[in-house]
């Protein structure tokens, strides 16, 4: 790829001081969204994933602060950026998408107040005109009726199409980055798939990049391009969706693909991950897997190296599956 | 699975009806009065269901939010009594139960609800959740609650060291299982799970639904588990209920449902449900929203958003019909054919 990428995270660490200890929620994460992909961030709770989000944002408040590394979007180091510039920014050329959108709308102004007043926050055009985009943006994202709707408070809304609203005030300066937190975790099954649907075609025809954040495996397997898998703040396994989903390197990654009841036999036990996400506050040293681990060795007490087993297949482990010839126990020891 | 050759269902429902209603408030009746046009607010939750669940069977009860289906778990658990329509506990229509039978009937349907934070009382020790009911119920002596409560939490996968600590100083996944072993220690036979893994993590979901098969082959279990989620429904089920808007639309065999679904929702929803095998697919998208319980269409529920609505559809409400042994359906579609 010759063009700079919309982002490109390197080394990202976001701790939180908190007078019990340094929570360290995102720890060296890095990742490359490149024009027009998507990448899914996936993780279970606790896992930072929606605090790697947050950061790119510039969004992590008290306690918390980016304590290291870069957040180049489109070669600008976020991470440095006077607290201004993100605004300039965010809202315009990066937006963000909640998981509850009732968080994101105001309950007591209407549709058309906020829309408008996202326009004009970011662009020198008449109140007509951004009335006008608002509408635009409404009907792009599968809202039947805009004129109607603008009118509307958000109470009004059902939850599919309140989040619809919420996708169309981050579209509507059509942004180059789109971080989306769990955007349809909480709908209903064919909520989610028409939500789905949009972003895939939005995506495809702006060429707007999206983190798309999520715990659900299924949504990032019909989505995303590339997928970054977290645990405990690290990011465990990077590559392409399919093949990470085909054929995983580390033991997380497999064991999750295990619990998912649709991949095993009806009936069947499922192959589970047993144990429990450590807390951040007192992680063992070395690899923060190896508690729940099956393959786990006495290497993996160090740290293990994020490291390409496969081209552009990145894992953090020392005994990864899948992998033939490197990495067998005796090999690393 | 266990098949048996008791005939008599563990549960069954007969034109099972549940409406909510809103009666006016004071200000309301008033505007009546001068002509406004303001009238008492009925939902119908469920609206004449049929179910039956035969012992030692999983039914796996399906539907998006407001369909009814936790409203009819809970008439079956018998903690929400029904408007109109007859249950039958083994046989037994439960309304004409009396004194001690009809104790019985409930100490033996236990349900295990989605978020354990609200179901486990926050001041009461896990000892004492576990072990309150079956001493009142006389099913187990003071002095040997301790012995058993510990033989609970072991069954359902906690170690009885922990019994001292109280619900929140648990993880999500083990107050899941305290909530297990909460409703297993009065010795039920039969357990409403009301999306009981829907709130955890995929690891944590996978370990609980492992434990709720080895639980039904030890215990011989009979299970109505009620889920949005099809994949999990899809691994657990013997049998599926597919509902929409409180009528239950199909109902068969779980390879029936996932191979062959008759009724279009059941399509729609198998359609919509992302799997990892489908990789960069484009999403199918049934259109449209799931309407108001307050003011369903008329006819088929669903003929808004079906595909294939006819006619007849937004005027005849569709019965369930038999259309293969197993098979129900209730779609007009299967006249036609």
């Amino acid at each position: 790829m010759t063009q700079t990428p919309t982002l490109e995270v390197r080394n990202l660490r976001t701790h939180f001081f908190t007078r019990a200890g340094v929570v360290k929620a995102v720890d060296d994460v890095s990742f490359t969204v490149p024009r027009g992909k998507v990448l899914g961030l996936v993780g279970e709770s606790g896992s930072g994933k929606t605090v790697t989000g947050f950061s790119v944002m510039r969004l992590v408040d008290e306690p918390g602060r980016i304590a290291g590394g870069q957040i180049l979007f489109k070669g600008q180091d976020l991470a440095k950026a006077s607290e201004e510039e993100m605004r300039s920014l965010r809202g315009n050329r990066i937006a963000m998408i909640f998981q509850d959108p009732m968080m994101t709308l105001n309950p007591v102004l209407r549709i058309d107040t906020q829309m408008i007043e996202t326009v004009q926050a970011h662009a020198k055009v008449s109140r007509e005109e951004a009335r006008q985009r608002a509408r635009d943006t409404l009907g792009m994202v599968g809202i039947p009726s805009p004129d109607e709707r603008l009118m509307s408070y958000p109470h009004q809304f059902s939850g599919g199409m309140r989040q619809r609203v919420a996708i169309a005030i981050a579209l509507l300066h059509k942004p180059d980055l789109i971080v989306a937190d769990e955007p349809t975790t909480a709908l209903d099954v064919t909520i989610q798939g028409q939500i789905l649907a949009e972003v895939q075609k939005l995506a495809a025809e702006t060429g707007t990049s999206l983190i798309w954040i999520t715990h659900d495996l299924s949504v990032v397997s019909g989505l995303a391009d590339d997928i970054a898998v977290m645990y405990a703040g690290k990011v465990v396994e990077h590559g392409d969706v399919g093949e990470v989903l085909d054929t995983p390197l580390h033991p997380y990654t497999n064991g999750l693909l295990g619990s998912v009841p649709s991949r095993n036999k009806r009936g069947e036990p499922l192959r589970s991950i047993p144990g429990m996400t450590p807390s951040l506050f007192n992680l063992p040293a070395g690899c923060a897997f190896q508690a729940r681990c099956p393959r786990a060795a006495e290497v993996c007490k160090q740290e293990p190296p994020f490291r390409e087993w496969l081209p552009a297949r990145e894992a953090r482990c020392f005994i990864p599956h899948n992998v033939s010839e490197p990495g067998t126990k005796e090999q690393v020891a | 699975m266990s098949t048996t050759l008791n005939n008599i269902p563990m549960i069954e429902l007969v034109n099972v009806s549940k409406r909510f209603s809103k009666t006016l408030d004071f200000a309301g009746k008033f505007a009546k009065k001068l002509g406004m046009p303001v009238r008492e607010e009925v939902v119908h939750a469920v609206d004449g269901v049929n179910l039956s669940v035969r012992k030692g069977e999983v039914v796996g009860l399906v539907g998006e939010s407001g369909c009814g289906k936790s409203t009819l778990g809970r008439m079956v658990a018998g903690i929400m009594p029904a408007t109109e329509g007859d249950i039958f506990w083994q046989g037994q229509n439960t309304a004409n139960l009396s004194g001690a039978k009809a104790k019985l009937a409930k100490l033996q349907t236990q349900m295990i609800f989605q978020d354990p934070m609200s179901s486990l009382n926050p001041r009461l020790r896990v000892s004492d959740i576990i072990g309150e009911a079956p001493l009142v119920h006389g099913m187990v002596k003071r002095d040997q609650l301790e012995t058993y409560v510990d033989e609970q939490m072991r069954r359902a996968g906690l170690d009885p060291s922990y019994k001292r600590r109280y619900p929140h100083q648990f993880s999500g996944g083990q107050r899941q299982r305290i909530g297990i072993a909460r409703a297993l220690a009065v010795q039920p036979e039969f357990l409403v799970c009301d999306e009981s893994v829907a709130a955890l993590d995929v690891s944590i979901q996978a370990q609980v639904l492992n434990l709720f098969m080895k639980l039904r082959q030890e215990l011989d279990l009979t299970y109505l588990f009620i889920s949005h989620d099809l994949s999990v429904v899809e691994h657990l089920s013997d049998r599926v209920v597919i509902m929409y808007l409180g009528r239950v639309v199909e109902e068969a065999k779980a390879e029936d449902v996932f191979n062959r679904a008759n009724h279009p929702y059941t399509q729609s929803l198998l359609n919509a449900v992302p799997r990892i095998e489908a990789r960069k697919k484009a999403f199918q998208v049934v259109k449209g929203e799931i309407p108001s319980p307050l003011n369903p269409p008329k006819g088929c529920h669903f003929h808004p958003r079906c595909p294939m609505a006819m006619d007849r559809c937004r005027v005849e409400r569709p019965l369930l019909k038999e259309i293969a042994p197993g098979h129900k359906s209730a779609c007009h579609l299967n006249d036609a054919a």
